[in-house]
């Protein structure tokens, strides 16, 4: 499944970050590289953008930012 | 003993707690200016230690040094080009493992490196226990623990800078990607070698490597420096890029980013112990509630409702203060100075320009308080998480709220204020639609329009501007966004730093420089301009009057001498005798000619030549137009509530043009020293953009509503 079908206070683990250029450019940097494990944690109160953790810190992005992100749940 | 000198380059992630240490090392001793070409900030300073000169450049705070934001281009290209000679990266410690993605790539750099674990305190609280000395070696870099905010540590920065400085060799790690990658980047970087390309620039396998991830702005100067021989490079990294692309089966970026992160979970897994604790934060239990489903939007409107009240109301005080200061300055040297062209050019062109300038300044100080502080405590990042839906809705980014919201009330420090959008093209637009928020100085026209034309439904008509304002930012916004602003939609992707209590210092700090920015450059063009505004409105000078107001105003003094008429009754007179003598100069004026000549433009929107004057006079400051028409028709200290200006106005004029002066004064360009901030922060051309494309939108909407109503009314 995709980063943003992920239910809030679910955890899941990145199998891999789909697309190439300045969003998944940006998403690597910040740390969503295989493997990492992500909690997520809410959604803004107007429905967008989402709120996760990842390597320790707060990381908000775009419902359709997340859904480059290929993750399996845990 | 001769100084020795050392340049540093600052760098670190956003919310690392960089600046507080820049402040600390440089203390007063520092200036901001911006990298050439960009809009960037610049801040550097300086400090002499034990006998060294100490430059200090504060880079932007950047996640990496990827070329997709301005900043991280900015940063990376000083590297480059300003060869610092050393880099200072600040680490938030309670946040190493990205922060120290930036690191691996200075190491990739090969530039010598001081690591500073900042912010060590609150690890420590967390429980966090990092072996400093162990992976200090196995980074092959000296780590300085410091406490920013407290500014424990400071010192130590500096003794392990001369560290470094003198040792001419520091030991370099290499960062290992795998044999594939590393393979690849030995042949592109003979390739490059041979050919010799930015051999001055970079070490020949950093551009292999970027080549490899394939950087825009690193192929664009391979491109250049290789000229005619490109393609052949060309050909090169492609083979590379296709070979791993089979072997890896992914990406070679997202592989080289894998193997960054990989090296640093290595080096961490030895050296850092991190207590596994579900217990929530401080900043957890805050942002429960302020970013709350429920209660996150109406506490964030009800914090923006407190900044305004605190900005324009407290604000107010000082402003009278100015106010009547101004006035009495303008008295003095009324006083003192013999009548005449000087003392008028002085108190009424320039103290009056200038003054009606300066005034805003209370305000502006305030609100760039009342922004420091929500920068600095972490609150800005949970805006524009709240509001990014509706912001990305108009082609914006959730941050570009906080301007558009300050635009209502000034549009100086909105523009300004636009300088929290990371990306160039946010920032822009977001300059650019600015104007719309009807600030509070076009306030005074449209109340006065509004009450001649509409006397019964005044309030509803100004906020039909208002809403009409709001509408045309959107449109225009989501119009420049598909055309000259297009380019691959901005990233929301954005950190949520934890909260910090803001230091006093640096609060004082930002709104102190940013308040003197303000003040230098729009009060220069503003000096000059006022000077220009004032010839315009007073030369050539009328000689002969319609009638013989001299001799008017004698039999006046006479009359009252020999108590015909009262001294109210005198002064009265006087005032007016005063008026209709102003009136007749202002259209002898070259503005009043400028105004007549130009009239026939402003004919199809149904206004006459003293509505184009007045609009004129706008330039200057937007209150202006009602103390302007106050005087062509004239009337003595109008202002918006005056019945007399109402009176005449609707005896020239009828509630369609009325309306139409409204939208007219709601769309065209901002006044002078909105001009001058924005050519500050955005640079002539996109100044004559905004001229241009508001005036022509100001234009056009009028002629509409004119001609069309007309039709039917």
């Amino acid at each position: 499944m995709n980063l943003n079908e992920v239910k809030p206070r679910s955890k899941c683990r990145i199998i891999k970050i789909n697309g190439s250029g300045n969003i998944s450019g940006r998403l690597r940097d910040m740390g969503c590289t295989s493997g990492a494990e992500i909690k997520v944690i809410k959604i803004a109160p107007l429905g967008d953008p989402i709120d996760i953790m990842i390597k320790g810190y707060h990381l908000t992005l775009r419902k359709n930012e997340a859904k480059d992100i290929k993750v399996e749940e845990i | 003993m001769k100084k020795k000198e050392i340049t540093i380059a600052l760098a670190g992630n956003p919310n690392s707690g960089k600046t507080t240490i820049f402040n600390n090392i440089t203390g007063a001793r520092q200036h901001i200016g911006n990298y050439p070409g960009v809009t960037v900030e610049k801040r550097y300073g300086n400090i002499i230690y034990k006998g060294y000169k100490i430059n200090v450049v504060d880079l932007p705070g950047t996640y990496s040094l990827t070329a997709y934001s301005e900043d991280e281009v900015v940063a990376r290209n000083f590297l480059i080009k300003e060869r610092p000679d050393i880099v200072v990266d600040i680490i938030d410690s309670s946040n190493l493992e990205r922060n120290l993605y930036l690191t691996t790539q200075f190491i990739e750099f090969g530039v010598p490196l001081v690591l500073i674990f900042n912010m060590s305190d609150i690890t420590k609280l967390k429980g966090s226990e990092i072996d400093i000395k162990l992976l200090s070696e196995l980074l092959s870099t000296p780590i300085v623990e410091t406490v920013g905010h407290k500014n424990k540590g400071t010192e130590d920065i500096l003794e392990a800078v001369i560290e470094v400085f003198g040792k001419k060799d520091q030991h370099k790690i290499e960062m290992k990607y795998g044999d594939e990658i590393e393979n690849e980047i030995e042949r592109l970087s003979g390739v490059l070698k041979n050919k010799n390309i930015l051999s001055d620039e970079a070490k020949p396998v950093w551009v292999a490597l970027k080549l490899l991830e394939q950087d825009k702005e690193v192929i664009d100067k391979v491109k250049k420096d290789a000229g005619s021989g490109y393609p052949g490079i060309d050909k090169e990294i492609n083979k590379s890029i296709k070979h791993l692309k089979n072997v890896l089966r992914d990406n070679p970026e997202t592989i080289i980013a894998e193997a960054r992160y990989g090296f640093i979970s290595g080096a961490l897994a030895e050296t850092h112990k991190e207590t596994e604790t579900e217990k929530a934060s401080a900043t957890d239990r805050i942002d429960r509630i302020l970013t709350n489903r429920l209660l996150g939007l109406p506490i964030f409107a009800g914090l923006m409702w407190l900044m305004f009240q605190f900005v324009f109301t407290v604000g107010s005080y000082p402003m009278d203060w100015i106010d009547i200061g101004f006035g009495k300055l303008g008295n003095l040297i009324s006083n003192v100075m013999p009548e005449g062209l000087l003392q008028s050019l002085i108190v009424d062109g320039i103290i009056g320009g200038v003054g009606g300038v300066i005034i805003f300044t209370p305000n502006i100080i305030l609100l760039f308080l009342c922004i420091a502080i929500i920068e600095d405590s972490g609150y800005m990042a949970r805006i524009a998480f709240i509001m990014d839906r509706i912001m990305h809705k108009f082609g914006l980014h959730g941050k570009s709220f906080i301007p558009m919201l300050i635009g209502f009330g000034c549009t100086i420090p909105a523009y300004m204020g636009s300088r929290i959008l990371e990306n160039k093209n946010d920032r822009l637009i977001t300059m650019h639609v600015n104007t719309f928020m009807s600030c509070g100085a076009r306030l005074p026209v449209y109340v006065l329009l509004a009450g001649a034309f509409f006397p019964q439904i005044a309030g509803n008509v100004i906020f039909s501007i208002y809403v009409i304002g709001i509408v045309v930012a959107i449109l225009v916004a989501k119009v420049l966004r598909v055309t000259r602003f297009r380019g691959e939609s901005t990233p929301f992707v954005m950190e949520l730093p934890p909260y910090r209590v803001p230091t006093l210092k640096g609060i004082l700090l930002h709104t102190w420089e940013r308040t003197l920015m303000y003040l230098k450059k729009a009060g220069t063009i503003i000096l000059a301009i006022s000077i220009i505004m004032w010839i315009l409105f007073t030369f050539p000078m009328i000689s002969t009057y319609s009638q013989d107001y001299d001799a008017e105003m004698t039999s006046l003094g006479q009359a009252f001498e020999s108590n015909e008429i009262t001294e109210e009754e005198y002064e009265a007179s006087v005032v007016e005798v005063d008026a209709k003598m102003g009136a007749e100069q202002l259209a002898y004026s070259a503005a009043g000619r400028i105004g007549r000549f130009i009239e026939p433009v402003f004919k199809p929107l149904g206004f006459d030549w003293k509505l184009a004057i007045a609009s004129i006079s706008g330039f200057a400051a937007k209150e202006i137009v009602v103390a302007t028409l106050g005087t062509l028709y004239s009337i003595q200290e109008a202002d918006e509530g005056s019945d007399s200006l109402r009176e005449n106005l609707v005896k020239d004029y009828n509630p369609l043009i009325g309306y139409n002066y409204m939208l007219f004064t709601l769309l065209y360009f901002p006044c002078m020293a909105g001009m001058a901030v924005l050519k500050r922060e955005a640079g002539w051309m996109e100044l004559w953009f905004q001229i241009g494309y508001t005036f022509l939108l100001a234009y056009v909407v009028s002629l509409i509503v004119f001609q069309v109503a007309r039709l039917f009314l």
